[in-house]
Parts: C-alpha cells; sequence; structure tokens
C-alpha cells in the first residue's frame, strides 16, 4: 500500500472484519437480507452502494461546515435521494431486468442506516480523501456480507452460481445430482438470509473473543 | 371486503420485517426492552399511517406518468416518476420531525427512552418501504393506502413487540457466547419468519397465492413452501404462544 499511509488503509482494512458494519455495527441489514437469493443482485447491489457512499461521504465532508447542524440529517438525505436516483437511472438503462428484480430495493439505499450512520460518525468530522477512504471501506465490508452470503443462497437453493449451473443438471441428473443430491430450495425463502446472517455472525465471533457481547 | 383483505394480508402475509427485512436495524437495535419497543412500533405505525396516504397523493397528481394532467392537456405526456425517492423521502422527514416535536411535548418519557431512534424513523426503511411498495403495488384509492399504512405499521409492531419479549426472556438462557446478543437475535428472527410464513395460505385457504409476493425477490422459492409445512407448524406454535403470554 504505497499510495496509503498506514492509517489510511486501516480506514479501509477495519470495515472489512473487525468493525464490520452488518455483523458488528449492525446497521443496513434490511437490503442486506432480502435480495441475496441470488449472487448477481447481491454484486450489483453492493456495487451500488460502493458508488453512492464513495461520492455521497465526499459531497457531505465537503460541504460539513456549512451544513446547519439541526437540520442535517434533510441535507443528507437530499443528497443519497439524489445519487440514489442516478444509480436507479442508471441501471435502468444498462440491465433494466436486474433492476425490475431489485424492485424497490435499490429505492431503499436511501435510508440504508450505513449511510447515513457513517455520514454523522465520520463524513460529518473528516476530510474529502479520509472520508471517501472511509466511505469505500464500509460499503466494501457491507458487500463483502452480501456476496458470501448470495453465494451460499444461490448455491445451496438452486445449485447455481451467477446463473451457471456449478453442480451440474438437476434435470438430467448429472454432476452431483448423479449421487443423490437435491438442491434445498428453502436456501432461497427469506427466513434463510437472517440464519445465515446469525451463522456468520457465530462464525466471527467465536474466531475473534473480542467481539463477544455480554 | 378487499380492506380487510389487504389489512391481514399487510400484518401476516407481507409482514415488513419478516418479508421484506424492513426496518431491521431499529428493529435489532430497540427490542432490548418491550417498553421501548412499544413505543417505537406506535410511533412506525404513527407515520406509515400519515406518510403513505400523503404520498399516494404525491404519486397520484404529480409523480405518475400523466398525473399532472389536471394542469391541462399539454402536461399529459410528463412521467416524473423518477422523483418520487426525493419527494417521498422529504415528505417522510417532514412528519417524523412532527413526530417527534409532538412526542416531546406530551410524553417526555417516552422522548428520552426513544433517544437517538426518534430522528432515525426517518431513515426507517420500513417507512420509506412502504411508499415504495404502495406505489410499486398500484394501490387503488385513498382509503387503502391509509388500510395500507396503518395495517403495515401494525405488522411492525407486532414483530418488534415479539422479539423484544423474546430477548428479555433469553437473557436467562445459557446461548453459546459467540451468539449472544446479535447473533441469536438473528436466528431467531429467521425462525420467526418461517413462522409467519404458514400464515402464506390464509387468505386464499390454502391454495398457492403467488401474486401475494410480486415485486418481492424472493418469490422464486415459493413452490418449495409445501416442504417445510411440518418444521413451520411446530415453529409457529411456539411464536403464537410467545405473543398470547404476553
Amino acid at each position: 500500500m504505497g499510495l496509503l499511509s498506514k492509517k489510511d488503509s486501516k480506514l479501509i482494512l477495519d470495515p472489512l472484519a473487525d468493525n464490520n458494519p452488518i455483523t458488528i455495527q449492525v446497521l443496513g441489514i434490511c437490503s442486506a437480507l432480502a435480495i441475496t437469493a441470488q449472487l448477481k443482485a447481491s454484486i450489483v447491489m453492493a456495487i451500488s452502494v460502493l458508488a453512492v457512499m464513495g461520492i455521497g461521504n465526499v459531497v457531505i465532508s465537503l460541504m460539513r461546515n456549512i451544513i446547519p447542524s439541526k437540520i442535517r440529517i434533510i441535507v443528507q438525505l437530499v443528497v443519497v435521494a439524489s445519487l440514489v436516483i442516478v444509480v436507479d437511472q442508471v441501471l435502468k438503462a444498462f440491465a433494466y431486468s436486474l433492476s425490475k428484480e431489485l424492485s424497490v430495493f435499490i429505492g431503499l439505499i436511501i435510508t440504508n442506516c450505513i449511510i447515513m450512520g457513517r455520514f454523522e460518525a465520520f463524513a460529518l468530522a473528516n476530510g474529502p480523501w479520509r472520508s471517501f477512504l472511509d466511505g469505500i471501506g464500509n460499503a466494501a465490508g457491507y458487500g463483502l456480507i452480501l456476496v458470501i452470503v448470495g453465494f451460499f443462497r444461490e448455491l445451496l437453493g438452486s445449485g447455481t452460481l451467477l446463473g451457471y449451473q456449478v453442480l451440474g443438471d438437476p434435470i438430467t441428473k448429472t454432476g452431483l445430482y448423479a449421487i443423490g443430491y437435491e438442491n434445498n430450495g428453502f436456501m432461497l425463502l427469506s427466513p434463510m438470509a437472517l440464519i445465515i446472517v446469525g451463522l456468520i455472525i457465530w462464525v466471527q465471533r467465536a474466531r475473534n473473543k473480542d467481539l463477544i457481547e455480554e | 371486503m378487499e380492506h380487510v383483505e389487504l389489512f391481514f394480508k399487510s400484518i401476516f402475509i407481507d409482514n415488513m420485517v419478516f418479508a421484506t427485512f424492513l426496518g431491521m436495524c431499529s428493529y435489532l437495535a430497540v427490542s432490548k426492552k418491550v417498553s421501548t419497543a412499544v413505543g417505537l412500533g406506535a410511533a412506525v405505525i404513527f407515520v406509515l399511517a400519515v406518510t403513505v396516504p400523503i404520498n399516494w397523493l404525491l404519486d397520484q397528481y404529480i409523480l405518475k406518468e400523466g398525473a399532472l394532467i389536471w394542469l391541462g392537456e399539454e402536461y399529459a405526456s410528463y412521467d416524473l416518476s423518477f422523483l418520487s425517492f426525493i419527494l417521498f423521502i422529504a415528505t417522510i422527514a417532514t412528519m417524523v420531525q412532527l413526530v417527534e416535536i409532538v412526542v416531546e411535548k406530551f410524553s417526555p418519557s417516552l422522548y428520552n427512552s426513544l433517544g437517538i431512534f426518534l430522528p432515525l424513523i426517518a431513515v426507517n426503511c420500513a417507512i420509506l418501504g412502504g411508499s415504495l411498495f404502495m406505489q410499486s403495488r398500484e394501490i387503488e384509492t385513498l382509503g387503502l393506502a391509509l388500510n395500507y399504512g396503518v395495517s403495515s405499521g401494525i405488522g411492525w409492531f407486532l414483530a418488534i413487540l415479539a422479539i423484544a419479549a423474546i430477548r428479555e426472556k433469553i437473557r436467562y438462557s445459557n446461548v453459546p457466547a459467540p451468539l449472544r446478543g446479535l447473533g441469536i437475535t438473528f436466528i431467531i428472527t429467521g425462525l420467526m419468519a418461517i413462522g409467519f410464513m404458514s400464515f402464506g395460505g390464509m387468505l386464499t385457504g390454502g391454495d398457492e397465492d403467488t401474486s401475494s409476493l410480486e415485486g418481492n425477490p424472493e418469490n422464486l422459492g415459493i413452490q418449495t413452501e409445501q416442504i417445510q409445512n411440518e418444521n413451520t407448524e411446530a415453529v409457529k406454535t411456539v411464536e403464537v404462544s410467545t405473543i398470547t403470554k404476553q
């Protein structure tokens, strides 16, 4: 990391594991769970949040000295809402079927608590470059969980990854299906997303005892 | 009949927390005590009941394609629906500010116990989600929009009440250390969601009703629902008994 000082790279790396927005800070769970039935949707969502957060954090950071603190929530909402409208229009133009699939959840990026949480906790008190790194880092930590959940749900639920049949064909019984493997359709249903996140938290806290709650 | 159907559907089948995961952040953060959970739940019902009808009016008379026709013929081709995010969130932020003032005036103790979460209702996904689902499900009349707002608020209220009650009890249980707190809450919510899935057949008398999941990316899994009927029954009984105990 020649480009970044040690302190700066900590801003990016911390949220990936020990200060992960979803599993530790408990932010931004709504969208994390609803769209993870397929890996592709999870990746698109992660990239959308990355874009909104990176740019949004810089914008808020640049304006931090001129926003009156009483109306800052409304200012923040307007900034995020404008960025999300851009993301929504881009998706509608270049990936229409995917944007139909994500339906209202792109709009719900606006109320994704990670974004507001980082605005409040970081961008309002730090310069644009550090805020940018913080935004990218937190969005990446969020995206990481999304991709993990999406990976397992799609793999175990429909036997595919990004739409490719990696475990063989369930109808002609090739690959794993030849020896009696079955897809677990339950993984595609919403409750399993919650349970997988619960398991991720379990694994993470079992490895890092400092994170255990009383 | 239409009203009754929408009412029960929004509370049980399309429950905000269990079917669409809306408002999970405050759901997890404020559910440690039943009393605060009740306060927040009531605030959410109120804000949803106010914002959904207002946003319905905005959608019908400003945002929809052709909605501006009341201004004159030449406006008939305008489609401002891309502005809906920003207009909806503006309405919501204003209403939340109003609720905050009212609660501070009439119930300072509730105001103090809700703390930071009252202003954060503005960024509660359940509120914006309510308006966005109202738009994407094309709810027809103002009355139905009001009904939708109130009933999905009640659904959210029930969910947070149930999880708060369970979390109060679970404090005395011997949960594995790494799962304590957040982890176990996630897993319990998952189990409760499985329980709520069994309400799926409530309106159709058990027939598959795929249309109720429209606009929900989870509907891929609907055909597998029968498989877990056995599991869900068991969870549901536990779940219901927990609620009734309260």
